[in-house]
């Protein structure tokens, strides 16, 4: 069944129990679709009930840039989707500082609030969750 | 020769490629992705700066503005729209794509 589920297992005798989940997204927001791919995900899964965090590092903080403006080159602009993640309970966004630091930003550029972390707590995060997809 | 650059230079060497490839009458057009090329206070900005002492560097606007990206551009980076990019296109006798 793990094919069907994505990997995520989904024992009867461990239905009910919250699992701690962690998206962790390392691309920039409109080269590729992996951006987009992983907030729908998010979205999805936001209906079943678990522990949710999202992790930006790498040219991934790029995608919570404040200031996006997609009409120009005619797609979807999905940027204000993470500020409407509050409302489905995800409010632990991370940045890793490192990444953030070597792409001239700061954490005033971010359309969203975010805990700035460094990579040392970032692996910690990543080492204390039950699941972690990766975009 | 006009050179496109269109991956960010924190995900792939495609910016480091083109800049070293460079000779006389060269120009740098920085699109998608590549346009991340185009930031100030980055761990390549003083690359960029660099080229941009012997090369023109232009970046296309609209991915600019698409990543949010408008305010924070390196001094001296030309802006071009997609007509000014056909520009460029006819004006260059050659393209090279740096994907």
């Amino acid at each position: 069944m793990t094919e069907a589920t994505g990997g995520i297992e989904m024992e009867e005798d461990s239905a009910g129990k919250v699992k701690k989940f962690l998206y962790v997204n390392r691309k920039a927001p409109y080269g590729t679709i992996y951006a987009l791919e992983s907030l729908e995900v998010v979205l999805i899964a936001a209906a079943f009930d678990q522990e949710v965090s999202l992790a930006f590092l790498d040219d991934g903080v790029y995608q919570i840039v404040k200031g996006q403006h997609t009409k120009p080159i005619d797609v979807k602009n999905f940027s204000p989707t993470y500020r409407a993640l509050e409302g489905y309970d995800i409010e632990k966004l991370y940045v890793e500082k490192e990444s953030m630091e070597a792409r001239g930003l700061k954490q005033e550029d971010f359309l969203v609030p975010v805990k700035v972390i460094g990579a040392q707590e970032m692996s910690a995060l990543m080492d204390s969750q039950d699941v972690i997809l990766s975009f | 020769m006009l050179h496109t650059v269109n991956k960010s230079p924190t995900e792939r060497n495609t910016l480091e490629s083109c800049l070293k490839h460079l000779t006389k009458g060269s120009a740098v057009l920085l699109i998608e992705d590549g346009v991340y090329a185009a930031l100030k206070g980055t761990t390549s900005t003083k690359l960029v700066e660099q080229a941009l002492k012997n090369y023109p560097v232009f970046a296309l606007y609209p991915d600019i503005e698409a990543r949010g990206l408008q305010d924070r551009i390196i001094d001296g980076i030309k802006l071009v729209d997609y007509s000014g990019f056909v520009d460029l296109a006819v004006e260059y006798p050659r393209m090279q794509a740096w994907l």
